[in-house]
């Protein structure tokens, strides 16, 4: 592992580049089982070298896709292409990926040891190599002291470890892993990504990891596909979903996020204002190409973005509302305080707690000013 | 639990106890009469236990139904696994409702039509009857309560194990010899023990399948108690009942501890990252 900790940033964007050979290639892949489509018409490049998550909720099919590329499920229609080659029919123990399992599936009547040099014994490896390759993943994992432990004479995180130098053992192309930390505390879970991602970019593999934990994926990956129903939703870097959801659908389930509906009034260039009868005002927004007059629409903004004062802004500042504090959400490093608009809407605003004040500035029922300028959210039409 | 018993607990609990046990005691201690008749005790003596290895058609009886439950139990113990398998890998395809029926029929179905049907099979096919004949009524008889013992362990046998060994590069035979067979090996062992116990007391279907020289001891014993009970089958009885009950405890013992040791280890394992 590496000596540093945290994120090894870099420039690394090949799905920009039209050059650029994908390495794994979904082709209008669909998968059906008996009358319920878990996979519908998806089609997806992911390179190499590259971090990419599958975000959804249980049952949107992120599973399934990954499953089909392991080779567990066929898929009913469409192709699968690994580094050009079709992988139709080929079996999962012919296939240069390798998966580390949610429940970790650790062999039980093996030893640490035992579990890591399982896969190289099947390409008949001679033993004195296999010695080498187990104590170079048990030193990767931090786990040469536990060589001749079985698996329930391990703790979570260990046998997390352990499920890891196994799917690594091989040297395989693309790892697959399947909610790989689903089952550690929040503490361990941290520290465990930053080691997962110290590894892939130590080991130039590609990664596919499929998650539900929105905050695992914004972390980790180079980019995020968010899925819904079998479908692909958004496709993107981290910061490109949060910042830039293409639907209220990813917006809602990245992060926290105020979705206010309305009615687009007018739009010239890229100003927009919206009637929303919700907040009983109009939002001036900034955002291009968001649809056309009349057309209904919802305006998204973060919390973070939206100003909070007891103080009236000055005068001629565009989106202002105001109202009473009907909630606060002490975090810690920030609060989150949800505001009632006198005709009954809720509006959250986040403020970083930058002082040591035990007693927050703003409190239960206070009427304060809740402002964002222009270019604080986006108009999201579907 | 209430550490104290009261009287009707109390009472229930030994009534029970000598229900079921008490027949079983009254036959291990006339093995040790003296008196040839059964129902007099005449003093201690062990000399039925000597005079019954003499007897060679209660030994060859003996030896007979050792092989028949050896091999039968064997042959269910493999058929029982693979239909267990099948019917916990494949939930669809066509017919899987008549064989699951057809693996299971034999749990039900009493015990002389199972044994008449199998005759009747044997005489329409002309297949002499026999040892083998016997063996392989067993067989069937046996093999789907292996079937049910296995099976159950599948249910909780986790999948993913399986395909973990699969995705390292292993097929699916060599991994059913590496890793499915060595976790499920104990409902395996536990179905043969069963098949075996079970051809070994069977009466029944045996007397309808057996033929010349392939008299089992269950026969052999009714067949000679219809003459009066000699304390000689009293003595080969509770050397019976002595291999059963160690083998029971035995078993149970080493359940146990292998648990206890899992226990410890486990334990130990998450005292060590505190």
């Amino acid at each position: 592992m590496a000596k540093t900790l945290g994120p090894v940033k870099r420039k690394f964007s090949p799905w920009d580049d039209p050059g650029a050979k994908p390495y794994i290639r979904f082709e209008n892949v669909t998968k059906r089982f008996g009358d319920f489509t878990a996979v519908d018409d998806l089609s997806l490049d992911i390179y190499e070298r590259e971090f990419f998550s599958l975000l959804g909720p249980s049952g949107c099919g992120k599973t399934t896709l990954m499953r089909m590329l392991a080779g567990f499920e066929e898929p009913t229609s469409g192709r699968i292409l690994l580094d050009g080659k079709d992988l139709a029919g080929v079996p999962p123990y012919r296939r240069p990926v390798n998966m580390m399992f949610q429940s970790y599936a650790l062999f039980p009547h093996m030893t640490v040891e035992g579990n890591i040099a399982f896969g190289l014994k099947q390409d008949g490896l001679p033993k004195p190599d296999i010695d080498a390759r187990v104590k170079e993943m048990l030193k990767l994992v931090k786990l040469e002291r536990f060589a001749q432990r079985k698996p329930h004479q391990l703790s979570g995180g260990q046998r997390q470890r352990v499920a890891l130098a196994r799917s690594l053992a091989k040297r395989p192309k693309v790892l697959l892993l399947d909610e790989p930390l689903g089952a550690l505390d929040k503490k361990l879970r941290e520290e465990t990504q930053f080691e997962l991602m110290d590894i892939q970019y130590e080991l130039g593999l590609t990664f596919l990891i499929v998650t539900h934990d929105q905050e695992e994926a914004m972390t980790m990956s180079d980019r995020i596909a968010v899925m819904d129903l079998g479908k692909l939703v958004q496709v993107a870097p981290p910061a490109e979903i949060y910042e830039l959801p293409n639907s209220r659908y990813v917006a809602d389930f990245i992060g926290d996020i105020n979705l206010i509906e309305g009615k687009i009034a007018s739009a010239e260039g890229n100003r927009l204002r919206l009637a929303c009868d919700g907040i009983g005002t109009s939002i001036e927004a900034e955002a291009s190409g968001s649809g056309a007059a009349g057309e209904t629409a919802w305006f998204a903004v973060r919390p973070e973005k939206v100003r909070i004062s007891h103080d009236p802004p000055p005068e001629g500042t565009v989106n202002v509302l105001s109202g009473e504090v009907w909630d606060i959400g002490y975090l810690g490093d920030v609060s989150v305080y949800r505001v009632k608009l006198p005709n009954g809407a809720i509006v959250k605003s986040t403020l970083a707690n930058v002082t040591r004040l035990v007693e927050r500035p703003i409190g239960w029922d206070d009427k304060v000013y809740l402002t964002w300028p222009r270019d604080a959210g986006i108009v999201l039409t579907r | 639990m209430n550490k104290n018993l009261g009287w009707f607990n109390l009472t229930s609990l030994v009534l029970g106890f000598a229900f079921l046990y008490l027949p079983i005691l009254l036959l291990v201690v006339f093995s040790f009469n003296e008196s040839k008749l059964v129902t007099v005790w005449a003093g201690f003596s062990t000399k039925w236990y000597v005079s019954m290895w003499a007897n060679e058609g209660l030994m060859d009886a003996a030896w007979v139904t050792v092989r028949v439950g050896l091999l039968s139990a064997t042959i269910a113990t493999a058929l029982g696994t693979l239909a267990a398998l099948t019917l916990d890998r494949f939930h669809r395809f066509p017919g899987r409702t008549l064989f699951s029926g057809m693996v299971y029929a034999p749990l039900v179905m009493p015990e002389v039509i199972t044994g008449l049907s199998l005759l009747l099979l044997f005489v329409a096919i002309n297949f002499d009857r026999g040892f083998w004949t016997v063996t392989l009524a067993h067989t069937t008889l046996t093999m789907c309560f292996v079937a049910v013992v296995v099976q159950s362990r599948l249910v909780t046998f986790d999948k993913s194990l399986e395909e973990a060994a699969q995705d390292l590069g292993c097929p699916p035979v060599k991994t059913f010899f590496a890793i499915t067979l060595p976790l499920i090996l104990p409902a395996v062992v536990a179905g043969w023990m069963l098949a075996f116990t079970l051809s070994l007391d069977d009466l029944v279907i045996a007397s309808f399948n057996t033929g010349p020289g392939a008299t089992t001891l269950p026969i052999k014993i009714y067949s000679q108690v219809r003459l009066g009970v000699t304390p000689e089958i009293n003595a080969i009885c509770s050397i019976m009942i002595g291999i059963v009950a160690i083998g029971v405890i035995v078993a149970s013992i080493a359940t146990r501890r292998s648990e206890l040791e899992r226990d410890k280890a486990e334990r130990a394992a998450f005292r060590v990252d505190g």
